[in-house]
């Protein structure tokens, strides 16, 4: 191994994030490197590029104060970790692993790569625990699994992050088992109010005692908000596969996230891709969302609820679109159902749960889900298409069916989509089947003669 | 061997001095670890090399080792039911649940070979040298470059997969060794004797595919869609239900957690076919969108090669790839690290030709032993914000003969498969109307396609007319094909994966079920025809059969299937019985 050097007056040219030094001792690429100014202010980095004679030192936090003769650059042996222990919980950390809670520092059993590596698929188990949060629109039409990745696809003013922080809260297996869990909050370019509000939520439902958390907010330089979700997972990682709990992730905003990943590539000066933002982003959100998941022979499992504003409300942006492309599924937020007054504004067609039919049916939750879900979405898309029909030639024009259809719409979003509690997955059901009520039976392709029978024949439960 | 020392390295490219010399596209192993690499360039005295692993740790002055071969994998029996990385590494058998980098290119598997050929014979190259008895039979081939007398085959019993087999003479004196596997560049496709023109369908078991929109054996067909459309539950449909010999499955920069979906599932589902479990026919190359980008460039070539060596031994192959835009992204990646310059949206200039060189390598043959086999490609592409109009859904659509688009608004009504009719099309359809006639049970099969398509597109048509002047001023005639579109939409071309009964269609239920609809869409239009209101049609109680037609018939119930045209009989024949009692 090599040493962990000092190095003094090597740095012979800074440009924004980039210091470029004489290679005065051996190092590797990618290695650890904390570069300390006149100030006396220590900042990471990392190698990222190496030749005989020099090398090229990635700064990850701000590199405002450097001067070329008094920074000092300290290389490391290896690349960069975060210590990890079980008194993580209960703690905050800022962007870089570094308590702010006025507490004593982690003692660290391991110390774990902040890149993490990537998760062997042959070791991955099929994620089929289904995880009841007690809204309708996700538990009974887009059902979450544990070693899921969900994100939430919102907008500036909506409420995503109270409906994250009651997920957070909620989230259990169904029946009640007591297990191990934790909470792992990484805030990314987040106002202070909303971390705030975060802790406290935590703190009144008894839950911050398993609770860490990240913060990157908002008035800290975007550079090392790249960082702060990787030290958030490599803590999720040891507290789910080593301590064997269930975490749930929250990544919170990941619109931050890529604008800073943006800003530092064009510093480097790369070819910018969609938008500016770099041809890679793809595999670099993929290095953090794949970091979820289930492993054969581990009781622990990493759960991610990503949240991310649109920016212009637009789901085709890259940022929403790639992390649809590598999430499992998606929550659409939408504007005009929270204007309307209905929470939460959960917009049903766009969204999706990929790992939704591994995880209910016969075994899992209900024999009868499945087709209600379908059923249901396939009768608000054509509730959605009479809608827009009776927008250009009004209600009188419709035929009788498609009157009931409308009907059909309003009551879905004001009574199934709308909730003022949290309702289990059989009280989210019922509200399923009596909104479907009303709507002509030789309409309902999703269902057999027998589900109807069943649910929509027999009188109403009181 | 030749070496070279690193001289430059930043992410996955490095330079090195050379010390010998080395080829373009050669095999490199870098550094301590032996990081598996690929030369790129040369220049002078210099090379540049990329490194399919996490480069973390290698510094200048570090070896870089020639293997004198371009970038190779091993193809033998031991591939069927495996699952590897994107250079055909096995990642069972690991002892980490993370993969770390220096994985092994893995242990020779032991199989018991039974010779076929006799000691003393000329062989041509690909004649059979014998089996080999795995899970299910493989042929073990003379493989591409070698042909002469045999000089010396082993006695039959077990070896190991490097083990030395058979032993020929070349004609020009050369002795070669034969193993049960043999390296192969993947870059270069495999020979073959001639060409073939399509003639059978690759039967997948999707109803919208099989009757409308057909893929030949041989042939090359693209799944393009926006996320959420369903690329992947299709993919996986056609990789369990398609009546391939073999399945070569590429997650190219997907989910882990769809390759442990494959995993969980494949060992436990049996093939319609052989009642064998489906992992028996299905090699599986995963890279996932967190392992290396190089690697997911190379997975693809993997991948096409493993097909290709299975269907030398006269199999029907078929190759799902997804997804094949994350690959066109890995060349954009590479090429920007080189330097080249951009073209269209940052891709290669040369994306076009490297997608074509693809595509080609599908086809149905003849192979060099005189067997009929095939390749057939299906890939998804995933456009961004799901627009056809950017480069890779362009390029790709001039290289394949079936284009299978999905809708993100049938996807958001959870109507699957979401592949809209009249956006896909598929040129093979012709030249399997024969198969159908002779093969499929269904003369009438490109008729009654041209029915479906044709009330199809004028659904469309009439829906937006309808949206103007409302659905109910519409002529009698109009408002009955809109009620037959939306039977046909929902009985037929609606097919749930997750169904037990539906997840797959016989040709022969295919061939029934559209036979009920189309002899419904008869009697009705007589019907209307005779002065009856469409809207009573609908009130029949066999429409709601036929909404479900899919989910109520499963494969046993042909037999109640084909009572239901009488019930249709019936049910017409009272109509009229009724209007005339109250004329």
């Amino acid at each position: 191994m090599f040493a962990d050097l000092l190095l003094e007056g090597a740095v012979t040219r800074i440009e924004g994030p980039l210091l470029f030094a004489k290679r005065a001792a051996r190092v590797g690429l990618n290695s650890a490197v904390e570069v300390v100014g006149n100030d006396g202010g220590t900042r990471l980095g990392r190698i990222a590029a190496l030749d005989e004679q020099s090398m090229v030192i990635e700064v990850l936090q701000s590199t405002t104060g450097l001067d070329l003769a008094g920074t000092r650059v300290r290389l490391r042996p290896e690349p960069l970790l975060f210590g990890v222990g079980p008194n993580l919980l209960g703690r905050i950390f800022d962007s870089v692993g570094r308590p702010i809670d006025g507490g004593p520092p982690v003692s660290a059993r391991a110390r774990m790569r902040i890149e993490g590596l990537a998760i062997n698929p042959s070791w991955r188990a099929l994620p089929r625990d289904f995880i009841e949060t007690g809204v309708s629109t996700i538990d009974l039409l887009n059902s979450l699994v544990r070693g899921q990745k969900l994100p939430l696809f919102s907008a500036g003013g909506l409420p995503h992050d109270r409906l994250a922080t009651q997920i957070a809260q909620r989230a259990r297996l169904r029946g009640g088992k007591s297990e191990e869990f934790a909470v792992v909050f990484a805030g990314m370019g987040v106002p202070h109010d909303t971390a705030e509000q975060f802790r406290r939520a935590m703190e009144s439902s008894g839950a911050l005692g398993h609770t860490v958390l990240f913060l990157n907010l908002a008035d800290e330089p975007g550079m090392q908000r790249l960082l702060t979700p990787r030290y958030a997972l490599t803590a999720a990682e040891y507290l789910a596969f080593v301590e064997g709990r269930h975490v749930l992730v929250v990544l919170t905003d990941m619109t931050n996230y890529c604008e800073a990943l943006r800003e530092v590539s064009a510093s480097h000066g790369e070819i910018p891709g969609r938008k500016g933002y770099p041809g890679y982003m793809y595999s670099d959100l993929a290095a953090l969302y794949e970091r979820a998941g289930c492993i054969r022979g581990r009781p622990g499992t990493l759960t991610q609820l990503p949240i991310l504003t649109m920016p212009g409300d637009d789901i085709g942006h890259p940022i929403p679109d790639l992390t649809g492309y590598i999430t499992e599924g998606q929550i659409v937020l939408d504007r005009e159902l929270d204007r309307k007054g209905i929470y939460p504004p959960i917009k049903v067609l766009p969204s999706l749960s990929r790992l939704m039919d591994s995880g209910i049916g016969e075994g899992y939750t209900d024999a009868d889900h499945p087709a209600l879900a379908h059923q249901l979405f396939a009768a608000y898309a054509r509730a959605m298409r009479v809608r827009t029909l009776a927008s250009v030639m009004g209600e009188q024009g419709l035929p009788d069916a498609d009157r009931k259809f409308l009907e059909f719409g309003a009551r879905f979003e004001e009574q199934f989509v709308n909730q003022a509690a949290s309702r289990t997955l059989e009280e989210s059901m019922q509200s399923g089947w009596d909104v479907l009520r009303g709507l002509p039976h030789n309409e309902l392709a999703r269902l057999s003669d027998a589900q109807i029978r069943k649910h929509l024949e027999e009188p109403a439960h009181a | 061997m030749s070496e070279a020392r690193i001289t430059w390295i930043g992410g996955p490219v490095l330079r090195a001095r050379m010390t010998g010399s080395f080829s373009v596209y050669e095999a490199v192993s870098v550094g301590p670890r032996r990081l598996l690499g690929e030369v790129i360039q040369l220049k002078g005295e210099e090379l540049v090399a990329q490194v399919y692993e996490d480069t973390t740790g290698l510094e200048p002055g570090d070896a870089v080792a020639g293997s004198g071969r371009a970038l190779s994998v091993k193809l033998g029996p031991g591939l069927l039911g495996g699952i590897f990385d994107g250079l055909l590494r096995p990642l069972t058998g690991t002892d980490d649940f993370q993969i770390q980098a220096g994985l092994g290119s893995g242990a020779a598997g032991r199989f018991r070979f039974v010779p076929q050929a006799n000691a003393g014979a000329t062989l041509e190259t690909g004649a059979i040298l014998g089996a080999v008895a795995a899970a299910r039979e493989q042929l073990i081939l003379v493989p591409p470059g070698v042909a002469g007398r045999l000089e010396w085959l082993a006695a039959e019993g077990e070896y190991g997969e490097d083990e030395v087999i058979a032993r020929l003479v070349g004609e020009n004196g050369k002795t070669h060794e034969v193993a049960m596997r043999h390296p192969w560049p993947v870059r270069t496709p495999r020979p073959v004797r001639a060409r073939l023109p399509a003639s059978a369908p690759m039967i997948t078991g999707q109803r919208i595919l099989d009757t409308l929109f057909p893929v030949a054996r041989g042939g090359r067909a693209a799944l393009p869609g926006g996320f959420g459309t369903g690329k992947t539950v299709l993919q996986e449909a056609l990789a369990k239900w398609c009546d391939a010999d073999v399945i070569v499955y590429v997650g190219c920069g997907e989910r882990g957690n769809e390759m442990a979906e494959v995993l969980d599932e494949f060992p436990q589902l049996e093939d319609p076919r052989t009642g064998r479990p489906l992992a028996e026919r299905t090699v599986i190359i995963a890279n996932t969108s967190n392992m290396p980008v190089a690697a997911r460039e190379a997975s693809i070539y993997t991948a096409i090669s493993v097909a290709e060596y299975f269907r030398d031994q006269g199999l029907h192959v078929a190759l799902m790839a997804d997804s094949t835009s994350r690959w066109a992204e890995a060349l954009r990646e590479v090429s920007g690290r080189l330097g080249e310059l951009p073209g269209e949206a940052g891709y290669p200039a040369y994306l076009s030709s490297r997608l074509a060189e693809f595509y080609e390598r599908a086809a149905r043959v003849t192979t060099l032993g005189g067997k009929e086999g095939s390749v057939t490609i299906i890939g998804a592409v995933s456009p961004p914000a799901g627009d056809f109009s950017e480069p890779v859904t362009l390029h790709t659509k001039r290289y394949v003969r079936c284009f299978w688009a999905l809708d993100r608004q049938r996807a958001q009504a959870r109507f699957y498969p979401a592949i809209h009719p009249l956006l896909s099309y598929s040129a093979d359809a012709d030249a399997l109307a024969e198969w159908w006639k002779h093969s499929g049970g269904n003369p009438d099969w490109i008729t009654q396609r041209q029915r479906v398509l044709s009330l199809l597109e004028q659904q469309a048509h009439l829906e937006r007319m309808a949206r103007i002047v409302g659905r109910d001023a519409l002529p009698a005639q109009q408002q009955l094909k809109l009620l037959c579109a939306d039977l046909v939409n929902d009985g037929f071309l609606r097919q749930s994966s997750f169904s037990k009964v539906d997840r797959y269609c016989s040709p022969g239920r295919q061939a029934a079920m559209i036979s009920v609809l189309l002899a419904f869409m008869d009697r009705a239009e007589a019907a209307v025809q005779s002065g009856v209101a469409p809207a009573r049609i609908a009130e029949l109680p066999v429409v709601r059969q036929l909404q479900r037609l899919g989910e109520e018939y499963g494969e046993g119930d042909l037999r109640k299937l084909s009572q239901l045209p009488h019930q249709l009989d019936y049910e017409f024949d009272s109509l009229h019985t009724v209007a005339a009692n109250v004329r």
